[in-house]
């Protein structure tokens, strides 16, 4: 069976693509109680990126969040700083908030990013988990679901049309506009960001755009629903599932030990979510995180590279990227993370994924 | 020991003057605790939109991070239209999914008749236990002939509710005795 998934810059040869995720999260580090500066924090983003290039890694995104404890608010100006850093990563958002911003702007900016790039951006449009950022921007929270959804289908005509006309709720409407400067390749990978529950999965087959799932944590055949779900609305809309990549993004973070990488994971973790959400992250939960069942990429390099090899056989999906830096995690244990995916992880997963 | 007790009524006398008790038993049995007292009718709170508790105003930020932030909460309740009162269940709607996790709760409830007495069971605790809460297991149901002129009136009552203050002290004591022992033991 041949894979055309070369619209989204897939090739099945490469075997699952590895990547590295931030959300520009901004939070002290528990051990320490300090925190950084903003500027040391985005400095380190791109400096992580630079060390996932050479580490041999696929792909680095960075999220937009607007909100206390975060700083890449402006993540497509991060990621310029980041393909100017880097040669062959391909770089994307994770994930850009397309309901409070402009499609022809975030059109003009991934475009531009992926002529500086030569070729290796990508967007990743999200909903929002949290709505601070309806009222900064001056958006009702009522048109939430419409809003997504409207500006996503703009988003994803631009990619297809040099010539665009179309009208809305939400913008003023386009006559014969052209939206330049044009991607190197034509059009761009524009993905949708799904969390949680299958719905926002069978969405995004309707839609017939790529996928990329959040599994923060729990068995990883709770997500195959949606995984499932998604290649099934694919199917009903007519189109071919083998031509849609599939991306899952989670929690990552490996030492020499499974129990040292819970040891120094989870205060990052806990305190992370409890500065972003107001709960902390459940010992209990986090402790049967540890079964090569669940979908937390936190242990020893061996245990993840069979974790990964296990949901890859489950959800045969193209892409995995990993979140690292949540919750004030120091630089040099996430220099240390990457070595350890460089060197020991990636090289098992491209070995026993290759062409499949 | 950081404990809420929370009065689930906008309306009416009897729920807050079983909570006003249970709040000078709570003072008498754990004077060292951190002790506030939430009256829904004294509160404007608005209705959920979904949005994250972190992410509202006012007073329904306020109650909304006491109640995520406390150890311990009891709640009374009256029974209205054989249910509790909708001011009640948008405070559980304000919260996230496993807000009560690690928390002891425990209930009164204010009923105009006996009838009414298996409401909170059918009702109210399983929401709670939804939401993860260690639910103290017998509740306390005081009727319209207990009260007379905002006092309560059985002795009968009085006693119960100093029984389910120190059981909910007990209770939010030992379960955070065992959670400790085994959170030491996952070495994380």
């Amino acid at each position: 069976m041949i894979i055309e998934m070369e619209k989204y810059r897939i090739n099945k040869n490469n075997g699952l693509e590895f990547g590295i995720y931030t959300l520009g999260d901004h939070i002290k580090n528990p051990a320490t109680n300090k925190r950084i500066s903003a500027q040391q924090r985005l400095n380190e983003i791109i400096e992580l990126a630079k060390l996932s290039e050479q580490a041999g890694l696929d792909f680095f995104s960075v999220g937009e969040s607007h909100q206390e404890y975060f700083t890449t608010q402006a993540h497509s100006v991060v990621l310029g700083a980041i393909a100017q850093a880097t040669e062959k990563i391909k770089i994307g958002s994770s994930s850009t908030i397309i309901s409070t911003s402009d499609p022809v702007r975030v059109y003009e900016d991934f475009s531009t990013l992926d002529l500086i790039s030569d070729g290796r951006a990508e967007i990743i449009a999200g909903r929002a988990s949290r709505v601070g950022l309806f009222d900064l921007l001056g958006y009702d929270l009522k048109d939430y679901e419409e809003l997504f959804e409207e500006k996503f289908e703009l988003l994803l005509k631009i990619n297809e049309e040099k010539i665009v006309n179309w009208e809305g709720n939400f913008r003023a409407p386009l006559k014969n506009a052209e939206v330049l400067p044009r991607p190197v390749h034509g059009s761009l990978p524009i993905w949708r960001a799904v969390g949680g529950p299958p719905a926002s999965a069978i969405k995004a087959g309707f839609q017939g755009v790529p996928m990329f799932l959040a599994i923060l944590g729990g068995p990883a055949s709770s997500f195959k629903y949606s995984i499932d779900a998604y290649r099934e609305a694919l199917k009903r809309s007519g189109r071919n599932p083998e031509n849609f990549p599939v991306s899952t993004a989670g929690f990552f973070y490996a030492a020499e030990t499974t129990q040292q990488a819970q040891r120094e994971a989870y205060p990052h973790v806990d305190l992370g979510m409890r500065s972003i959400n107001g709960h902390g992250y459940p010992k209990q939960q986090f402790a049967q995180g540890a079964d090569p069942r669940d979908v937390m990429n936190i242990g020893s390099p061996q245990e993840i590279i069979e974790k990964i090899l296990y949901q890859h056989e489950l959800f045969g999906h193209q892409r995995y990227i990993a979140q690292v830096d949540f919750g004030g995690v120091p630089f040099d244990q996430l220099m240390k993370n990457i070595d350890l995916i460089g060197n020991e992880i990636l090289p098992a997963i491209k070995k026993y994924t290759s062409g499949k | 020991m950081k404990i809420v007790i929370l009065s689930g009524s906008k309306v009416g006398s009897k729920t807050r003057t079983a909570m006003d008790y249970t709040e000078k038993e709570v003072r008498k049995q754990y004077p060292d605790s951190d002790i506030i007292f939430i009256d829904l009718a004294d509160y404007n709170i608005e209705f959920s939109d979904g949005r994250n508790f972190l992410e509202y105003e006012g007073d329904t930020f306020f109650v909304a991070k006491h109640l995520m932030d406390a150890d311990t909460i009891i709640i009374g309740t009256p029974i209205f239209q054989a249910s509790i009162p909708g001011a009640l269940k948008n405070i559980f709607d304000l919260l996230p999914e496993g807000a009560f996790r690690d928390k002891v709760i425990s209930v009164l409830v204010t009923a105009g008749s006996p009838k009414h007495y298996l409401i909170p069971s059918q009702q109210l605790i399983p929401i709670l236990s939804y939401m993860k809460a260690e639910v103290v297991k017998t509740y306390v149901f005081i009727e319209e002939r207990d009260f007379l002129r905002k006092e309560i009136i059985n002795d009968d009552v009085l006693f119960r509710i100093e029984r389910l203050v120190e059981d909910t002290g007990v209770l939010t004591k030992t379960y955070a005795q065992i959670r400790a022992e085994k959170e030491e033991a996952y070495g994380f």
